[in-house]
C-alpha cells in the first residue's frame, strides 16, 4: 500500500466536534406498498467504529444507508446522523450535512462524463477549491488507493475493482466525518475484495473515520474483524494473540427487515441464535 | 400488460403534474441562489444550439420554400402573386418558424435530456450526486433549462431568416418574381406583434421542452428500457404540450396585442 492520506485543512469539514452517537436509528420502518422492506430498526454507530451490515439478499441493508443519507425518507421513526435528525430535513437543507459524509455505492456510480480526476475532485470543485489544491489533492487520494496512473482516464476504461478504488478516493477526498459502504467488494475477484477491504480496514485504523458497511461477504467481515492496518509497514496485518490492537468494529444482521443481531464480534460468536450460527458457519 | 383501477391512475397523474410543476418551479428558482453552474449552461447553450443549427436550417429553408410554393397557386388565381413575401415572412415569424424549430429541438433535445437523465438515474449517479451534497435540480435542470430557452429564441431567428431565404429562392427561380419586391413586402408588412409574438413563443417552448425532457429523465424507473421508454415519453410529451401552448398563447396574445 501506499503513503496514507496526509490530513488537509481544507478537507476537514466537521466545524462542531463529531458527536459519540455518530448515527441512530430509533424504530425506524419502511414499506413499498404492502412490501414491508424494515419494521422498527434501531441502532447506533459509535466515533470511531466500523459497522459491519451483514444479511441475505433484499433485508434492506442499502435502504440502510440511503436513509441515512437521506435519499430516502422512511414512514416511521428518526434517523439522528451526526447530531441532525435527518427523517425532519428538507432535502435543500440535507446537502450541507451529506457533504460531511462519503458514499462508496455498489455499482460505484461515478459520472462517466468525467475524468477520473473529475470524479474524485467533484466536491473540491463544487466548495470552489483553487485548481492547484485539486490537482494535489487528487493524486493524494489516488495514492492511497493506488490508481495515481488512471487520473485521466475515464470511468468505462476501469476494470470493475478500479472504479470501486477511485470511488473510494472520491468518498475520502473531503475526509468526511462518517463513511458509508454499500457492498463494495460485490462481484470482484477475491484479490481485489482483499485490496478495497485493505483501504476500508486503513481508512478504519489510520483515519478512525466512522463507517457503515453494508456486505455479503462473510470473509470480508472477518478480515476486518482479525486485522490492524500496520502504519510503519503500510500494509494490513492479522491481530496475534496478545496483541494489544483491537479493531474498532461491530456487526449488525439483519432478517426479514428486522435487526436479529447487534454487538461485537465476540458476542456474535458466542451467539446461540439458530439462524445466525448458521449464517456465520 | 397491468390493468390499472381509474382512481389509482387519477392519483398517478395528479402526483406526476405535481412533481412536474414543482421542477419547472424549481429550475426558475435556482437561478436566484447560487451555486450558478455557468459552464454547464454554456455546454448545454453549445449541444443544443449548436448542435440542432443543421436541422434547424434544413427545416425553416425547406418551409418557406414549400409555403411560397404552395401559396402560389391560390394566390395566382387572384392575381396577388406578389403577396408571395408578405404570406412566407408572416406565417415563418408568427408560427410555423417558432412552432417547427420548437418540434425539431424537441425531437432532438427533449429525447437527448430524458436518456441522458435517465441513464444517470439507473446507474446511480444522480443519487450519487445528491450524496456529494449536490441538488441535481441545478446541476443538472437549470442549465437545460436556460439554455434551451435561450438557444431556441435564436434558432426561431436563424429559422425565420432562412425560411424567407427559401421563400425567395423559390419566388425567383420557379414563380419568377422580382427580388426586391420579395424582400420589400416580406419586411413591410411585419408589425411589432408579429415579431413579439414570434420571438416569446420559442422562449417559453424551450422552457417546456426542457422541463419535460428533464421531468421524464429523473423520473425514470426499470433499467435500460425504462431509458427508452423515458425517451419517447418526453418527445412525445413536449411535443403536444408546446402544440396546445401554441394554440393558448397565440389566443392570449391575439386577445391581448391585437385589440
Amino acid at each position: 500500500m501506499s503513503t496514507p492520506l496526509a490530513p488537509s485543512p481544507a478537507g476537514a469539514l466537521a466545524v462542531e466536534p463529531v458527536p459519540q452517537k455518530v448515527i441512530v436509528f430509533d424504530n425506524v420502518s419502511l414499506a413499498f406498498e404492502e412490501n414491508r422492506v424494515l419494521e422498527d430498526v434501531s441502532f447506533h454507530l459509535e466515533h470511531g467504529e466500523t459497522k459491519i451490515m451483514l444479511g441475505v439478499a433484499g433485508t434492506g441493508k442499502t435502504l440502510l444507508l440511503k436513509l441515512a443519507l437521506g435519499l430516502l425518507k422512511p414512514d416511521r421513526g428518526h434517523i439522528h446522523v451526526l447530531g441532525n435528525d435527518v427523517t425532519a430535513m428538507r432535502e435543500q437543507e440535507l446537502f450541507a450535512l451529506r457533504r460531511q459524509i462519503g458514499m462508496v455505492f455498489q455499482e460505484s456510480a461515478l459520472f462517466d462524463s468525467m475524468t477520473v480526476k473529475e470524479n474524485v475532485a467533484y466536491r473540491l470543485i463544487e466548495e470552489g477549491t483553487p485548481e492547484a489544491d485539486v490537482e494535489a489533492r487528487v493524486r493524494e487520494a489516488l495514492r492511497f488507493v493506488e490508481l495515481e496512473r488512471t487520473i485521466d482516464m475515464f470511468p468505462s476504461e476501469l476494470s470493475g475493482g478500479m472504479r470501486r478504488r477511485v470511488a473510494i478516493a472520491r468518498a475520502i477526498i473531503t475526509r468526511p466525518d462518517v463513511l458509508l459502504y454499500d457492498s463494495p467488494t460485490a462481484g470482484l475477484d477475491p484479490i481485489t475484495s482483499t485490496t478495497i477491504i485493505e483501504l476500508v480496514v486503513k481508512q478504519r485504523d489510520v483515519y478512525h473515520t466512522s463507517a457503515l458497511l453494508v456486505t455479503h461477504r462473510l470473509q470480508d467481515a472477518f478480515i476486518m474483524a482479525s486485522h490492524y492496518f500496520d502504519k510503519q509497514a503500510n500494509r494490513m496485518r492479522p491481530i496475534e494473540k496478545g496483541q494489544q490492537v483491537e479493531a474498532n468494529i461491530s456487526f449488525l444482521i439483519l432478517k426479514e427487515a428486522r435487526v436479529i443481531f447487534d454487538g461485537t464480534a465476540a458476542e456474535l460468536a458466542r451467539s446461540r441464535d439458530e439462524y445466525i450460527r448458521e449464517y456465520i458457519s | 400488460m397491468e390493468l390499472i383501477s381509474p382512481i389509482d391512475y387519477t392519483k398517478q397523474s395528479v402526483l406526476a403534474i405535481q412533481d412536474y410543476s414543482v421542477l419547472a418551479w424549481r429550475s426558475i428558482v435556482n437561478l436566484f441562489s447560487h451555486p450558478r453552474y455557468l459552464a454547464d449552461t454554456l455546454m448545454q447553450a453549445d449541444l443544443i444550439g449548436v448542435g440542432s443549427l443543421p436541422i434547424v436550417v434544413l427545416t425553416g429553408f425547406f418551409t418557406g420554400a414549400v409555403l411560397a410554393l404552395q401559396t402560389s397557386a391560390t394566390l395566382q388565381q387572384f392575381g396577388s402573386l406578389s403577396l408571395t413575401g408578405q404570406l412566407v415572412s408572416l406565417s415563418m415569424v408568427r408560427e410555423l418558424g417558432p412552432v417547427l424549430t420548437g418540434l425539431m429541438v424537441s425531437g432532438r433535445n427533449a429525447s437527448g435530456m430524458a436518456s441522458e437523465l435517465g441513464s444517470m438515474v439507473v446507474t446511480e449517479q444522480i443519487d450519487a450526486m445528491r450524496a456529494l451534497g449536490t441538488d441535481p435540480s441545478k446541476k443538472l435542470v437549470t442549465p437545460r433549462v436556460v439554455a434551451t430557452a435561450t438557444m431556441l429564441f435564436f434558432l426561431t431567428i436563424i429559422s425565420d431568416l432562412v425560411g424567407l431565404a427559401g421563400g425567395w429562392a423559390v419566388s425567383r427561380f420557379i414563380l419568377g418574381l422580382d427580388s426586391a419586391q420579395y424582400w420589400t413586402t416580406a419586411w413591410e408588412k411585419l408589425r411589432f406583434v408579429d415579431v413579439f409574438m414570434g420571438l416569446l413563443k420559442p422562449t417559453m417552448f424551450g422552457f417546456i421542452i426542457s422541463t419535460v425532457g428533464c421531468y421524464f429523465g429523473l423520473t425514470t424507473k426499470g433499467g435500460t428500457q425504462g431509458v427508452g421508454r423515458s425517451t419517447t415519453q418526453a418527445v412525445v410529451a413536449s411535443s403536444v404540450l408546446l402544440l396546445v401552448a401554441d394554440f393558448f398563447v397565440t389566443k392570449l396574445l391575439m386577445a391581448l396585442l391585437e385589440n
